[in-house]
């Protein structure tokens, strides 16, 4: 029991010091603020919370797991949204077009998922065939994207959208918010996609060293074209959850999400050099981060606090990193001196 | 003994069970060229390494210029006087002549600011000290590698260093610049410098050294008077008579050309390549470093677009624009440098073998068969004597050796009609490069057709059943296999790649003493 514990511990470190985290939390919070935090309002209020942060999460994750990065995750989601409320409010096709607000929804999530993807399509051209480095090529999309928004809405919210839209923001089946079960769905297919298909093996492969992954005949410019789009496609969901949940579109909504995304990608121990990291962890990291923001808000800390402290945080999740690395390399460099030598002799 | 400047004693070091250096002693005299041959992986670059406290080595002690040291560091290494000028040379490119010569004593000195005027007398003084001139203001990567190797030297010499080891100085170098690079060390050593050399190119060992040194498999095969030793006792004891390469032989019946390169060229990297190839046919490419031999290999796999001339495989022409195209078409690729274009080192030894063949592995749904994926890396681990505990071991955790039959099983799995091999065995132990050579020659029995790129004479004779020279980006010498077979062979193939008409002749080939 004991060795098999070790060799859980030792197989993915990430995972087990991830979940004693939250564990951790749940328990400390749970203690001290007891009914207030196991409360159903908090918990469902968690549900409709996670998906909106969670989906750029999922975006930073894949980038980071090419070694880049794409910090216009939240710009493109918002000129997604922008673009989509321009459809739901009537801007583009009239207000008296005769078509029923169910087509009108559907034609506005069309156009915010094609409006992110091509946005992420656009970033992965930058990276892939112009060489520009992921981190200036995504500043500089993320300049980009928002004064596309600001431009054409001067800077105001789009409002006013119909109530079939809002739903997907509202709605909750058997009471577990209908946000959530597209969390839930969409995690689970990309976590798929990276580890059963080519395309997400090629993209570890990539993040780990680029150059083998091109002598492996491995096309790497355009599976970046496609990492990228995906990331957009994601920003895009996500796009359409906090447009749904607060009933408008603007130029700077959810802007402390772009840290929100890196910190949860990094705590879920995705590393930003490339090559490492499951996106199952990620999820863990999520309702890590959650748990503190419901607990930081049932303390009623300030919104500047929660600043600080995730900016912290951030910093000090790369410094942990960085001694287990080292201490798991350690580790590991005896273990594999004790079972390879016996061979050796051999 | 007085008079020596350095003492090193039982040495040894481990890698993960491998003795990069096996209780090694030497002692360095003031005043002597020292040369220390041996083949890739003997223990040399180790030694470097450890006496210049890069490395901390497992056991043993150290003495520099009387004071003993259990664990070495380069700062202590440094005040003793040993500086190491490393293959790469380790200047700042975009600086310039004087700064590159004069910042690492500004440096040891503590300077807190720079002081132009003082840069250049300390530059100018170096290299007066050699009896050089040259621009001061000119950036490094604006001058040859001869110069470079010169500024190195000079920034050696402004720490004041007693002890020079040099690795590898004259292989990116012409002939002549090579005698002039000599001429210099000589110079310094009757200045009362101690320069340990470290060369492949035997004659200029011969040429310079009073003490050579020769190691194997981690090991000091001994110190030998340079006068005491002849080209063939000296590749006698690199090799050692126990290791014996199996001579390839052809036995394939099928003659019919199966992939030909007709006038290939790209001005500048290699021109009017010509190559006609059969099942089972291992053709060596040689030449120096900067021949053309790496650049045709990257051409031909699709990295460095050829201006003009057909590769045809089975008959077709087929144009390759990516390595992707490449494997498609058949053509695999073996690059030069294991660690940064093949080795993904976190990943496990599965991943890694069947990274260029993910299509292979792939179902009809799309998705990766992971169980196939595992099988295929057991049969390769089996095949080639990979030893690891397991498949899912993390490539990093190999062994050289294993790390590069890995790279290998790799390749061999995309089932190529023609495998491209840029220096297999460089940085393998002599007993995976044996296993590596015996993997070669079967796969090439079974019908493969191999191109092996090396420097290594032993290794293309005993492997090739005929080799191509290339020289300043041209081919300039093809031995077929009865050529090969005779005693000279090693002689020609070597007067070729340096440029022919050398003055050393030496008598005894490499294939009698071998034997």
């Amino acid at each position: 029991m004991i060795t098999q514990m070790k060799k859980f511990i030792r197989q993915d470190t990430t995972l087990t010091v991830l979940l004693g985290l939250l564990i951790f939390l749940i328990l400390l919070f749970g203690s001290i603020l007891q009914d207030k935090f196991f409360s159903f309002d908090n918990i469902q209020s968690m549900g409709y919370q996670i998906p909106e942060f969670a989906f750029l999460a999922l975006a930073m994750s894949i980038a980071m797991i090419t070694g880049g990065i794409d910090l216009s995750v939240v710009a493109n989601a918002n000129m997604a949204g922008i673009m989509a409320g321009y459809v739901l409010t009537g801007a583009v096709f009239g207000l008296n077009s005769g078509m029923s607000d169910l087509t009108l929804v559907i034609i506005a999530i069309l156009v915010a998922l094609i409006v992110a993807t091509l946005g992420g399509v656009f970033n992965g051209i930058l990276i892939a065939k112009f060489s520009v480095p992921a981190i200036l090529a995504t500043l500089g999309t993320m300049t980009f994207y928002n004064g596309i928004s600001t431009a054409i809405t001067e800077g105001k919210g789009v409002v006013g959208f119909p109530d079939n839209y809002l739903s997907i923001g509202t709605s909750a089946p058997l009471g577990i918010p209908l946000v959530f079960y597209i969390f839930f769905i969409a995690f689970a297919v990309v976590a798929f996609v990276m580890v059963r298909t080519p395309f997400g093996q090629s993209i570890y492969l990539y993040g780990e060293n680029r150059i083998a992954s091109l002598f492996s005949g491995i096309k790497n410019e355009k599976m970046i074209i496609k990492t990228y789009a995906l990331a957009g496609f994601l920003s895009g969901i996500a796009a359409i959850i906090m447009t749904s949940r607060v009933n408008s579109a603007k130029y700077n909504y959810g802007d402390s999400y772009l840290l929100q995304a890196i910190l949860v990608a990094v705590l879920g121990g995705i590393n930003p050099n490339g090559g490492r990291g499951k996106v199952t962890n990620v999820i863990i990291g999520i309702l890590i981060l959650q748990i503190l923001q419901s607990a930081f808000t049932l303390f009623a800390f300030s919104p500047y606090a929660k600043r600080m402290i995730f900016g912290f945080m951030l910093l000090l999740i790369m410094v942990i990193n960085f001694i287990i690395d080292k201490w798991g390399a350690r580790s590991k460099s005896i273990a594999k001196d004790s079972e390879v030598v016996p061979q050796e002799a051999k | 003994m007085p008079g020596n400047i350095l003492e090193a004693n039982n040495i040894s070091k481990t890698y993960g069970g491998v003795h990069a250096l096996d209780n090694v002693s030497m002692c360095i005299k003031a005043g002597e060229i020292h040369c220390l041959v041996g083949e890739n992986g003997s223990g040399k670059s180790t030694f470097v390494k450890v006496m210049s406290g890069a490395i901390t080595p497992d056991n043993g002690e150290i003495t520099l210029n009387g004071h003993t040291y259990r664990s070495l560091n380069p700062i202590d290494s440094i005040r003793e006087g040993v500086q190491v000028i490393y293959q790469d040379l380790s200047l700042f490119p975009h600086m310039t002549v004087a700064e590159n010569i004069s910042m690492n004593k500004m440096v040891a000195l503590g300077k807190k600011l720079v002081n132009m005027a003082e840069v250049r007398k300390t530059a100018e003084e170096q290299l007066a000290r050699i009896g050089e001139t040259m621009d001061l203001d000119c950036p490094i990567d604006e001058i040859s590698m001869a110069n470079r190797q010169l500024v190195a030297i000079c920034r050696a010499l402004s720490l004041d260093a007693k002890l020079l080891f040099m690795d590898e100085p004259t292989t990116a170098l012409t002939n002549i610049e090579v005698d002039r690079l000599l001429k210099i060390v000589l110079e310094l050593k009757e200045k009362g410098l101690s320069v340990v050399f470290i060369s492949h190119k035997l004659n200029e060992v011969f040429e310079v050294a009073d003490t050579i040194t020769i190691f194997r498999d981690g090991r000091k095969v001994g110190d030998f008077n340079s006068k005491e030793l002849s080209y063939h006792s000296l590749i006698y004891h690199m090799t050692g008579r126990n290791v014996e390469y199996p001579r390839y032989v052809r036995k394939a019946t099928d003659d019919n050309i199966r992939f030909e390169i007709r006038g290939l060229s790209r001005p500048g990297h290699f021109e009017d390549v010509n190559v006609k190839m059969r099942r089972g046919d291992i053709l060596g490419i040689t030449g120096l470093k900067g021949s053309g031999r790496e650049e045709l290999a990257l051409s031909l796999f699709g990295l460095n677009p050829s201006k003009s001339g057909q590769v045809i495989i089975n008959g077709k022409t087929v144009s390759i624009h990516s390595p992707t195209d490449a494997i498609v078409s058949g053509l695999s690729l073996l690059p030069e440098d294991r660690y940064t274009q093949a080795l993904f080192p976190t990943h496990s030894i599965s991943e890694n073998i069947s990274s260029a063949s993910l299509p292979s592995i792939t179902t009809k749904a799309g998705l990766l068969d992971r169980k196939g994926e595992r099988q295929n890396a057991i049969n390769m681990v089996a095949k080639l004597h990979i030893r690891t505990p397991n498949v899912e071991t993390s490539v990093q955790n190999l062994s050289g050796g294993n790390q590069q039959k890995t790279v290998i099983a790799r390749w061999v799995l995309t089932d190529p009609e023609v495998l491209i091999l840029d220096g297999p065995t460089v940085g393998v132990d002599i007993a995976s490069k044996v296993d590596i050579y015996e993997q070669i020659q079967s796969f090439a029995s079974q019908g493969m057709s191999i191109i092996l790129i090396s420097d290594e004479l032993p290794e293309l004779l005993a492997n090739c059943n005929s080799v191509m020279v290339m020289r300043a980006n041209k081919v300039v010498g093809f031995l077929s296999n009865e050529e090969l077979e005779k005693p000279d062979a090693a002689d020609r193939l070597q007067s070729m790649m340096s440029g022919g008409g050398d003055d050393f002749q030496p008598s005894i080939p490499v294939l009698e003493a071998q034997a």
